[in-house]
């Protein structure tokens, strides 16, 4: 293979009319050192039957960053050595024949500051559809911190959630409204408060909940902070509801966000499909307001789930830590939806660590600092339930907020016994774990001996304590063995 | 009705022993411990008296519990909360605070409704304990 540089030292015959191989135009360098302001990309490629692995390589790396099919005379009019993206490693994915790892720099002037929009149109913009693949799938990122710089980051971040909420050392409880269509905003009120006053701190608009026929946004609103401040009386405890203002354009989401603000709301909701622009510009307004931006991950799966082609969630996740939202849904693990536990933790850590160290176990293949910029709280939702308590905090830690929306509704005596059942069971299993106990084999006894104080646990625990969704995830690590959770 | 700020309100409400391991628990993390105590329960009141400093040198659970113990004793119709603060780059903020005194008879809250335009309502909550002087509350 040649060297970059070989090619371009003798312009003459590098820039004549006419198709050259990526990897000939210089998009490849096994001898590159990846510069400690270089944007990195992991990308999983998938050749066509007799494409090389490492021209491949070189192609994604040419089209994600200044090539086209041909040779263009232009590139002599720039720096364009520095501008061309480096593929500098391949190595086969271990197990998976025909599938290689493809490292590749990009230099931090290829970005635009502060712009997701900027960046995933590079890294993964055109590159997707290209016909000497397969399949390819970005599996992680590495941002210099002089890039992170560039990012404002979440508003809020956990730590001073926290301190608004005033709840501590433990994970924060919260519920989706079900049925999620079809309630007047007068019935969906009576859910919230119902769950609030039962004992969880947040209640939450599901993410197709916008302004529907049967419910108008407006509406809505002034019923769910009805719930809201008659709960706080009710218990004495700042409580929420992630009113979500997803809309068709910005200037309907803003005149929603400024009415959620006006009515004294802590926090406002909005949807992954809005898009990654209307993400930065919610995060700026959350800023500007003091209101925590809890963001649903609506549509991720289309692209996240399958191993072979998309992009990881753990690069949505970081990019939306960049972005800057509060709360993102991150998988549970043991619940309805998509999740190795290991896999899993590795979002968790994406959006919670001052830094990363790489950590292949959890998919982690590079190093990052997140350079002071806040850590987003990660959320659980999706068919979880009291019974599994123990499992979601050995799992996920307690920085999370784990949302039980079926498993507080559907509960045989009702929101409120729902909720608190929820509750009790996550503070008794908090004072278990801190008192030493090993609550990964001692859980389902610490849940028994709680429910004898709370008639709730106990209904909750003979309704649910033997579901599970115990199916093999999709999207697993590629270097160890790969537990799925029971 | 019971407030059920901090980490262990829907418990029952903790022994001595129980208040022990979960000190231990902060100690072990080179969290450092404070007592806190108030008469206005509010929700949005952060400001809770400070019982002392906090502990940052204190590394014994047994004195710990003393100054638990000292303001129940100086406050026993006050709520007193313990803190755990965790001065880790990164947090720089508390990482456990529950509840080990309350008064026995807590008259909780009320809401009072201001109707504004466009069916708006403005929400004060109110704590019925508060409507008398410091120190007379509970």
């Amino acid at each position: 293979m040649k060297q970059i540089g070989a090619r371009t030292a003798a312009p003459a015959d590098r820039y004549k009319a006419g198709v050259l191989k990526y990897a000939d135009m210089g998009y490849w360098d096994a001898k590159y050192q990846p510069k400690e302001t270089d944007v990195l990309a992991l990308f999983r490629i998938t050749p066509q039957d007799g494409v090389d692995p490492a021209e491949a390589a070189a192609a994604v790396a040419g089209e994600s960053s200044t090539a086209t099919w041909t040779v263009v005379w232009t590139d002599r009019l720039t720096a364009c050595d520095r501008y061309r993206a480096k593929a500098y490693k391949v190595e086969p994915v271990p197990g998976a024949r025909g599938q290689y790892f493809a490292y590749i720099a990009y230099d931090l002037d290829l970005f635009e500051p502060g712009s997701i929009a900027n960046l995933s149109a590079s890294i993964i913009g055109n590159v997707f559809g290209f016909k000497p693949l397969k399949a390819l799938r970005l599996e992680d990122m590495r941002f210099p911190v002089a890039y992170v710089k560039t990012f404002a980051g979440p508003p809020t971040g956990i730590v001073v959630e926290r301190e608004r909420l005033d709840k501590f050392g433990r994970p924060l409880l919260g519920a989706t409204v079900k049925p999620k269509l079809g309630l007047s905003s007068k019935n969906y009120g009576r859910v919230v408060y119902e769950a609030l006053q039962g004992g969880l701190d947040f209640t939450k608009d599901d993410e197709n909940i916008n302004s529907q026929p049967f419910m108008h946004w407006r509406d809505r609103f002034l019923y769910c902070m009805e719930a809201v401040n008659r709960a706080q009386a009710a218990t004495g405890e700042v409580k929420g509801h992630y009113l979500n203002v997803t809309a068709a354009t910005m200037e309907d989401m803003y005149e929603r966000a400024d009415f959620a603000k006006e009515l004294g709301s802590v926090i406002v909701m909005i949807d992954l499909v809005i898009g990654y622009t209307a993400i930065q510009s919610m995060s700026r307004w959350a800023r500007k307001n003091d209101v925590i931006l809890h963001l649903h991950r609506a549509g991720h799966g289309t692209y996240t789930r399958q191993k072979t082609h998309g992009v990881s969630f753990r690069v949505i996740a970081k990019w939306m830590r960049l972005a800057g939202v509060d709360h993102l849904h991150a998988g549970t693990v043991v619940g309805k939806l998509e999740g190795d536990p290991n896999t899993v933790q590795g979002y968790y850590n994406v959006l919670r660590e001052t830094r990363n160290e790489v950590d292949l176990q959890r998919g982690i293949f590079f190093e990052q600092d997140w350079a002071g910029l806040n850590s987003v709280m990660p959320v659980a939702s999706g068919g979880i339930h009291a019974g599994q308590m123990h499992q979601l905090l050995h799992y996920l830690g307690e920085d999370s907020v784990l949302q039980f929306g079926g498993g507080t509704i559907g509960h045989p005596m009702g929101i409120a016994a729902g909720a608190t059942a929820n509750r009790v069971a996550l503070e008794a299993m908090v004072l278990a774990r801190n008192e030493g106990r090993d609550i990964w084999n001692e859980g389902p006894d610490i849940l028994t001996k709680a429910a004898r104080h709370c008639t709730p646990l106990q209904a909750a625990l003979d309704t649910w304590r033997d579901v599970t969704f115990d199916y093999t995830s999709t999207d697993t690590p590629d270097f160890v063995p790969t537990p799925t959770a029971a | 009705m019971r407030v059920t700020q901090g980490t262990f309100s829907f418990l029952p409400d903790l022994t001595d022993a129980q208040i022990t391991s979960q000190i231990e628990y902060c100690l072990k993390n080179g969290w450092a411990l404070s007592v806190e105590y108030t008469d206005d329960p509010h929700p949005r009141n952060t400001y809770w008296d400070m019982f002392g400093m906090p502990m940052f040198d204190l590394k014994d659970a047994a004195g710990i519990l003393r100054e638990v113990n000292a303001c129940r004793e100086t406050f026993p119709n006050h709520y007193v909360k313990v803190n755990a603060f965790d001065a880790t780059r990164g947090t720089e903020s508390l990482r456990l605070s529950f509840i080990v005194g309350r008064p026995e008879k807590e008259p909780g809250f009320g809401l009072t409704r201001q109707e504004a335009a466009g069916r708006q309502v403005h929400y004060t909550t109110r704590s019925y304990a508060t409507d008398r002087p410091a120190g007379e509350r509970y």
